[in-house]
């Protein structure tokens, strides 16, 4: 079976300014199937420009990307709308749910667009199903400002399942949430990576990365490293530990 | 993306600031609704007058007398008496395709009857005179040709000179005197209120021209001869005829008459109204543009503030296509909004003003079509650039915003 994503020799570089800005030198990479890979480096390491390369959201200035065996390098800006809405799920940062919309309504967003038709119904059901593998099925008619941080990328979650993607992208899914829901989000990825979903996320948090099963380093556009998770941390456990820890806290609490 | 969805999209976005999307309208709102009044106002105006120009009598060709140039000395219509009975015979026996002929001379002439008096217009006319002006006598009967050919003492009298000469009694029967000169009263003709021109036309006394010129004026010319053409489609033909033959008559000599078809009048008659309605509608429009301008304004201010939605649907997939329909569909159900309740407000302005004015007032469909499509129109026009803007976006910016 060919790799979900196969990136040969890619570079990018921003001409907008004064001085051209190269930020991704020529990076070489393939991700297999069923995979979950973490990508990691420094503020300004080119791993936000990869990102966008690879959620199809810009185009390289040299280089091949196949998605899927689709050569999307060169396709023009709809094309690559299709693309994004057929082959990849996206979850960012800040969650970027439309406000003053349900979550059921958020989840449906992606089904309203693209070329794959669907009844109102059908639309209805995958969107209830896809609250419901990320265990928000109760809260659907609930707006974003009424769910926490947590509830609410779970619902991005859902929305990033709900066309049945190749590879699911997380900008630091993480980023905005304390450890507890963190270890949760990454208890939800873990599940739907078990089930065979490919997974590549950013995150400059090594604990984070720990969840994943690869870890990619990157420095001012190369890739420096490239190696298995040997040490893996998983939700469950994690969680766990951190109910003990709480647990000792409010002992500790309770005596003094 | 389906329509319907971007429908309901579009209306949540315009019920999240209600006010704001209120307002916004208002400007289509104030537009509209005075295209509409202006419009129906002058469509009143304007049916008023044709309805008094159809008063006039159908198909009725005017030839007036004058056009004098001897000497040096020119000048226009009835200038200088010039028309005979022998021309209006000549017209009568020559051309084909009219159905009535009146010559015509008129005075002013102090009326006496039952010990009271009434300044009127006497006017000499023939028979015909009352079938091509579409005017029905109310009691008695129209003189005869007989009449005019013996110079008869008889009348046929309009309605206001009735009541002011004989109030209390029927006039058919009885004698009136002009010019000491005793006249019996043949009928009365129907009312038939004012002309064009703001003068009664009930307030006038018929009698033959032949009386009129052997009896009371003692003129030899008539002033102008009435014609009644057969139908619409003759009356060019007509009119070209009549021209010919009275040419004809002057033998070489400068045309001495003028021929005008009734068309001719009403699009004289009509044409300030029209001006007038076109005037106000051209005033209304600006406020229209103003409106439009509004739209564009908000809807700019409205793809600012929804960057970052924007930046969210494309990257789920959204064409460019989609974010500009969406964007497009919300203001065009803005100003197709405003151009509703718009039309309203002008229908009830416009029947508000005939109330208290007693203007007559007609609200034409048309007139709200076209409002209700302009007003569409303005919101796609000026919507456009904002959804442009809205759909170049690129996703990564977009979601950057803050």
């Amino acid at each position: 079976m060919p790799p979900v994503v196969k990136i040969e020799d890619i570079h990018k570089i921003y001409d907008s300014g004064e001085v051209p800005v190269h930020a991704v030198r020529g990076v070489t990479l393939e991700i297999e199937r069923g995979d979950f890979v973490a990508l990691m480096g420094a503020s300004g390491s080119g791993k936000s420009t990869l990102m966008n390369l690879l959620g199809c959201l810009d185009r390289p200035t040299r280089g091949r990307y196949l998605l899927d065996g689709i050569d999307v390098s060169q396709l023009d800006r709809n094309a690559l709308a299709d693309i994004r809405n057929q082959k990849l799920g996206f979850v960012f940062q800040g969650f970027n749910l439309l406000a003053r919309t349900t979550a059921l309504e958020n989840v449906e967003l992606p089904m309203l667009y693209g070329a794959r038709k669907f009844t109102t119904k059908q639309i209805r059901e995958r969107a209830m199903h896809c609250l419901d593998i990320v265990g928000l099925s109760p809260r659907f008619d609930h707006f974003p400002s009424q769910l926490s941080g947590g509830q609410q990328q779970r619902v991005a979650i859902a929305r990033a399942l709900v066309n049945e993607p190749q590879v699911l992208l997380a900008d630091e899914p993480t980023g905005n949430l304390d450890t507890r829901t963190s270890a949760e989000v990454m208890g939800v990825f873990q599940k739907l990576n078990d089930e065979g979903i490919t997974i590549v996320m950013v995150t400059h948090e090594l604990d984070i990365a720990h969840f994943c099963k690869r870890n990619l380093i990157l420095r001012d556009g190369v890739m420096v490293r490239d190696e298995a998770v040997s040490n893996r941390s998983f939700a469950a456990s994690e969680l766990e530990k951190l109910s003990s820890a709480e647990a000792a806290a409010k002992l500790t609490g309770a005596k003094s | 993306m389906r329509f319907g969805s971007i429908i309901k999209v579009a209306l949540r976005a315009l019920m999240r600031n209600t006010m704001r999307s209120i307002l916004t309208a208002l400007g289509i709102i104030i537009g509209v609704g005075a295209v509409i009044a202006m419009v129906s106002i002058g469509n009143g105006a304007k049916a008023q007058v044709e309805a008094q120009v159809a008063s006039l009598g159908q198909n009725v060709i005017t030839v007036f007398s004058g056009s004098m140039s001897s000497g040096g000395m020119r000048g226009g219509w009835g200038s200088s008496p010039s028309l005979t009975i022998e021309d209006a015979e000549a017209i009568e026996r020559e051309v084909t395709g009219i159905v009535g002929v009146s010559p015509e001379v008129r005075d002013r002439n102090q009326v006496l009857a039952n010990g009271l008096n009434w300044n009127t217009s006497v006017n000499g006319e023939s028979p015909d005179y009352p079938d091509i002006r579409s005017w029905k006598i109310s009691s008695g009967a129209m003189f005869s040709d007989q009449d005019v050919r013996s110079v008869a003492k008889v009348c046929v009298i309009g309605k206001t000179v009735a009541d002011q000469l004989f109030a209390n009694s029927d006039p058919v029967g009885q004698t009136l005197r002009i010019r000491n000169i005793p006249f019996k009263v043949l009928g009365v003709l129907d009312s038939k209120g004012f002309n064009l021109f703001g003068q009664d036309q009930d307030d006038a006394v018929l009698v033959p021209y032949t009386s009129h010129m052997k009896r009371l004026s003692r003129r030899s010319y008539i002033s102008s001869i009435l014609i009644q053409a057969a139908s619409a489609d003759v009356i060019d033909k007509v009119q070209k005829d009549i021209t010919e033959v009275l040419t004809q008559r002057r033998k070489g000599r400068e045309p001495d008459f003028t021929v005008r078809n009734q068309v001719e009048l009403a699009q004289t008659a009509t044409a300030t109204t029209q001006t007038m309605t076109l005037l106000l509608a051209a005033i209304a429009s600006v406020s229209l543009l103003v409106g439009g301008i509004g739209i564009m304004n908000i809807m700019l201010v409205s793809v600012t503030e929804r960057t970052r939605e924007i930046g969210i649907r494309l990257a789920i997939g959204a064409h460019g296509s989609d974010v500009l329909m969406q964007f497009l569909i919300e203001a065009t159900i803005l100003s197709s909004l405003g151009g509703v309740i718009g039309i309203l407000l002008g229908i009830g302005s416009s029947q508000l003003v005939s109330h208290l004015n007693g203007w007559p007032v007609l609200v034409s469909t048309a007139s709200v079509v076209i409002a209700f499509v302009f007003s569409a129109a303005v919101g796609m026009f000026f919507g456009f650039y904002p959804a442009r803007k809205a759909a170049q976006l690129d996703p990564i910016d977009a979601l950057r915003y803050e």
